[in-house]
């Protein structure tokens, strides 16, 4: 079995500045990701295996990639450093163990055979990213409508567009490079439907002073939708999907001020072949629920990691960096993987910059003002129910309808959302809640009402992080008996 | 010029670029569902497309149930649309 | 404080599968009844178990008698109902890997019938026709036509319904705190939001009801015994009976403190296949074993070792309520007159859930008990009764 003072599962930019800061200040570290390279969804690009030239397109803080990219391979291999880095890619965690000192980490390849079966690592810093958040709608089932980070990670990685004629919609920021990027490969990008208004946050002091970077990058997503002529839609929401076997059209509706649907606006369908739905993202936190690390409720209503201010859950050695914090972008997460790194290093007592340390931690308290002001801007409409129908799917794993929701609240008496599960079973299919996990909380609590940690945490709990075969848990070895995983669902 | 390789899907070849994944190859085929539900029997295929949604399962080379999000390409390979796994009996 | 307007005949302390059943035959006798419950209805032990209604596993004696009135009535008086809870008599194959085994399975068989259980013995090389995917290597078996399967959740939720519907009343998030007494007497409950005084208590408590008796000051050891679960992706039609190794029945009878595994495989609606089982006792200890994880699985795949390449979605644990003596608490309590249990039915709850209802209603009621209750009286382990 493999022994590493530092563990890192995921190698996206929280991940990757985690374990290249780690392993410049001399810890052995692993690094896990279940991609087949670094990068994560962030700087997700083609195999490096087939080099092309235009390898950075679409990309945005590139040289922040291949600078840590640069390091890291020094650090795997080059003459001075090699080995501080184990990179174990195209792996998944499927369970974690907390050890009387330490952890291991049971792997499992995404696809294929298994390299490295088990990591034990005296600390850890969970890095595992997030992925868009979805609400139903009507016909959100249909193939062509794809989450909005899907559709670019075709774009960004394999240089394969989703469909010719798209229409990209939901709310938040995230949604103009995925329009910008459908636009420069030659889709038809009719619309982006924003659902919030933009007098909220582009305008915001606290946006563009403290991240002037992300003002910057506004500024030139306007003029890349002006040059592709893509309507820009603001109080605009996607109301019924349409189409036999394929998405072949989609109905509109305006928002009030208050986000509810005006009933007094009518506006024309747009025929479309592809969907491009993004309503924020839902942080990953299986991992830190298994390590038994406490959680709490973000701005955003997400279920993030509680960490102190320099990255620390409140489990000894454990960490957690990136969106699985709160959801606040790349940047940020670059620094709070590298605050954590130095964490880790100055818990297992060696020498760290205190300045550079406070200067992080400057730089995230920043960040995460601004991420807040954006995440304040950009809230899921409050009227997000008046659009479904009775036979309106929420979980697509099981194919549960609103209806059948709606009957273990209103006729079964669920109260929660756990509770709706048990009765109706959204959530209990292949990706466990991943997708409608959040959909499914909130039709579980009154309308209105705001997620608490106690809605969310029991759904987030997966103990198995991954599917993992019969095969593969019956002859995996085990550290001790005694060593455990933690089921939070109290 | 990036390398091609050839593979199937349901007995008919398609090619993709190496180092793409399953799923781009068959959006890039315009094949956009491989995939039907156990209850509704409906179509489905990338949803997600980065790992999470176990939408866009398909068999490849006879192992079901692979994400086509995250399975890269390689020369040969046989993909095949369908829906639940099958226990061989008396495996 | 008291809570107004309620004076309800019996309150239930509880929103499991005891509590919904006790409120639902407590309706049918045409009682009011109030059900407390400190989570969410179905939050507890209900929640973490597979739903089984077995007779195989019980040889002659007062749990039998029990299971085959549950039996009776799952077919009979709440027959109409099954399909809320996708009740299936899909029969249990109990399955014998070595010719010993299936000696020590004839012996059982054997006694079972005599006490009135249908089995019948199933040869070497009869299996594949009940279960194809078992391994070929097994001694024998014995299929028990008359163990059943039920959604645990939709039928205990399903019960509260019904309930309500006749008129009773189901208070969640209300924790109760302690008893009104009327010197010994129990006259109703104390909780966070409230009094409700009521002509009966019932504690349905689950593995909690120890804690509860407690409260009122009376002794019923119900102590948790921790269990794991598997659960597979859905698959097509793979396991059709309620599949479990010989050694399961020896297994439910311990008392051993250590982790015992035993297998239990069955499939669901939903296409899932659900395999266990483990014991613990560990207290309430919430921390996932993988070691016990992994000897589910191995056991699990001598059976069927098709399943291998299997996905497992999740797993879960549950804390069934033991007593020592393997028997459920069904009954008033003559040390706290007003009081009643119904709890402490282990790994068999659900199944014998409608029965033990039934009979702990007639207690209250003063009607004729449909088979003998006293086995099950909750005083049965006071110290009075052992000198």
């Amino acid at each position: 079995m493999a022994r590493f003072d530092l563990a890192v599962v995921g190698a996206g930019p929280a991940g990757l500045s985690a374990a290249v800061t780690a392993a410049e200040n001399g810890l052995t570290v692993a690094l896990v990701d279940a991609g087949t390279q670094p990068g994560g969804q962030f700087w997700r690009h083609p195999d490096e295996h087939h080099p092309r030239p235009d390898e950075g397109r679409g990309q945005h803080l590139w040289s922040r990639f291949t600078d840590l990219r640069t390091r890291l391979r020094a650090l795997e291999s080059g003459a001075a450093t090699a080995g501080r880095v184990e990179l174990v890619v195209g792996h998944q965690v499927w369970f974690v163990e907390t050890l009387a000192e330490g952890f291991m980490l049971h792997l499992s390849a995404t696809h294929g055979e298994t390299r490295l079966p088990q990591v034990r690592a005296a600390s850890l810093v969970l890095c595992p990213g997030g992925y868009d958040r979805q609400l139903p709608v009507p016909g959100w089932e249909l193939p062509g409508v794809m989450a909005a980070g899907g559709v670019q990670a075709l774009l960004k990685a394999h240089r394969s567009v989703a469909g010719r004629r798209a229409v990209v919609a939901g709310t938040g920021p995230f949604l103009l490079p995925v329009a910008a990027g459908l636009a420069q490969a030659g889709a038809d990008v009719v619309a982006i439907c924003e659902a919030g208004s933009l007098s909220g946050w582009a305008r915001s002091p606290l946006g563009a002073a403290g991240v002037p970077s992300k003002a910057l990058e506004a500024v030139e997503y306007a003029a890349l939708l002006a040059r592709h002529r893509i309507p820009y839609r603001m109080r605009t929401v996607i109301t019924a999907i349409r189409g036999e076997s394929e998405v072949g059209s989609v109905g509109l509706g305006r928002l009030d001020r208050n986000g509810r649907l005006r009933t007094d606006v009518s506006l024309p369908d747009l025929d479309v072949d592809l969907v491009a739905f993004g309503w924020g993202f839902t942080p990953s936190l299986e991992l830190v629920t298994a390590v038994g690390a406490s959680t709490r409720v973000d701005v955003d209503e997400s279920l993030i990691a509680d960490v102190d201010d320099w990255q620390r859950t409140d489990v000894p050695g454990a960490y957690v960096a990136g969106e699985a914090t709160g959801v606040g972008g790349a940047l940020l997460a670059v620094a709070e993987g590298e605050l954590a790194a130095l964490a880790a290093s100055r818990d297992a007592g060696r020498p760290v910059s205190e300045a550079r340390a406070r200067s992080l931690q400057r730089q995230i308290a920043r960040g995460r003002r601004f991420a807040a002001t954006m995440h304040r801007a950009h809230p899921v409409p409050a009227g997000w129910q008046d659009w479904l129908e009775p036979d309106t799917t929420v979980c697509r794993c099981e194919e549960t309808t609103l209806g059948e929701i709606c009957a273990a609240t209103k006729e079964l008496g669920a109260t929660d959302a756990r509770t709706v599960k048990l009765l109706a079973r959204p959530g209990m299919g292949w990706c466990q809640g991943r997708v409608c996990g959040f959909a499914a909380a909130k039709l579980a609590i009154p309308v209105g009402e705001a997620l608490t940690a106690s809605d969310l945490a029991p759904l987030a709990k997966r103990t198995f992080a991954a599917p993992v075969s019969l095969e593969t848990l019956a002859t995996t070895p085990t550290e001790s008996d005694s060593a455990t995983s933690h089921d939070n669902d109290a | 010029m990036t390398d091609q390789v050839n593979l199937t899907f349901d007995g008919v070849t398609i090619t993709a670029a190496a180092g793409q994944s399953v799923g781009a190859a068959l959006t890039d085929a315009g094949i956009r569902s491989w995939r039907s539900t156990r209850r509704g029997d409906r179509p489905r295929g990338l949803f997600c497309g980065i790992g999470v949604c176990f939408d866009c399962l398909v068999t490849v080379d006879g192992r079901p149930n692979q994400r086509a999000c995250l399975v890269p390409v390689r020369d040969g390979m046989r993909l095949e649309s369908g829906g639940l796994r099958e226990v061989s009996a008396r495996g | 404080m008291t809570i107004s307007g309620t004076h309800p005949d019996v309150v239930v302390i509880g929103a499991g599968a005891l509590g919904a059943a006790t409120a639902w035959f407590a309706t049918r006798a045409g009682l009011t009844v109030e059900v407390v419950e400190r989570g969410s209805i179905v939050s507890g032990t209900t929640s973490a178990c597979e739903g089984n209604l077995l007779v195989s596993d019980k040889e002659a004696g007062p749990e039998l008698d029990l299971a085959l009135l549950s039996h009776d009535l799952w077919r009979g008086e709440l027959g109409e109902l099954g399909g809320l809870w996708e009740f299936e008599e899909k029969g249990g194959l109990v399955v014998a890997a070595t010719s010993g085994g299936m000696a020590g399975l004839t012996e059982l068989t054997e006694r079972q019938r005599a006490a009135g259980i249908e089995v019948r013995e199933v040869a070497a090389d009869e299996i594949h026709h009940y279960e194809p995917h078992l391994t070929p290597e097994l001694a024998g078996a014995a299929f028990y036509p008359q163990d059943c399967q039920v959604q645990p959740m939709l039928m205990a939720a399903h019960l509260l319904r019904l309930a309500r519907q006749q008129g009773a009343r189901v208070r969640t998030g209300t924790t109760v705190t302690g008893f009104l007494r009327d010197g010994d007497r129990v006259t109703g409950v104390r909780t966070d939001c409230g009094d409700i005084s009521a002509g009966h208590v019932v504690n349905a408590a689950g593995t909690w009801a120890g804690e509860m008796a407690a409260l009122a000051g009376v002794d019923v050891p119900v102590l948790p015994r921790r269990g794991f679960i598997l659960v597979t992706e859905p698959l097509p039609p793979t396991v059709f009976h309620k599949v479990y190794a010989g050694e399961y029945v020896a297994s439910t009878q311990s008392s051993d403190e250590g982790l015992q595994t035993s297998t239990v495989i069955e499939g669901t609606r939903s296409g899932t296949v659900l395999i266990g089982s483990s014991r613990e006792r560990v207290g309430f200890d919430r921390t996932v074993s993988l070691s016990a994880l992994r000897e589910i699985a191995s056991k699990a795949l001598a059976l069927y070792p098709s399943l291998a390449p299997v996905s497992l979605m999740r797993t879960y644990l549950g804390f069934r309520p033991y007593c020592p003596d393997h028997l459920p608490v069904i009954g008033t309590d003559p040390r706290a007159p007003g009081l009643a249990h119904v709890a402490g039915h282990e790994g068999a709850g659900i199944g014998l859930s409608v029965g033990s209802a039934k009979l702990l209603v007639e207690a209250m009621t003063g009607a004729t008990p449909t088979i003998d209750i006293t086995p099950f009286r909750p005083e049965r382990f006071s110290l009075q009764e052992v000198s």
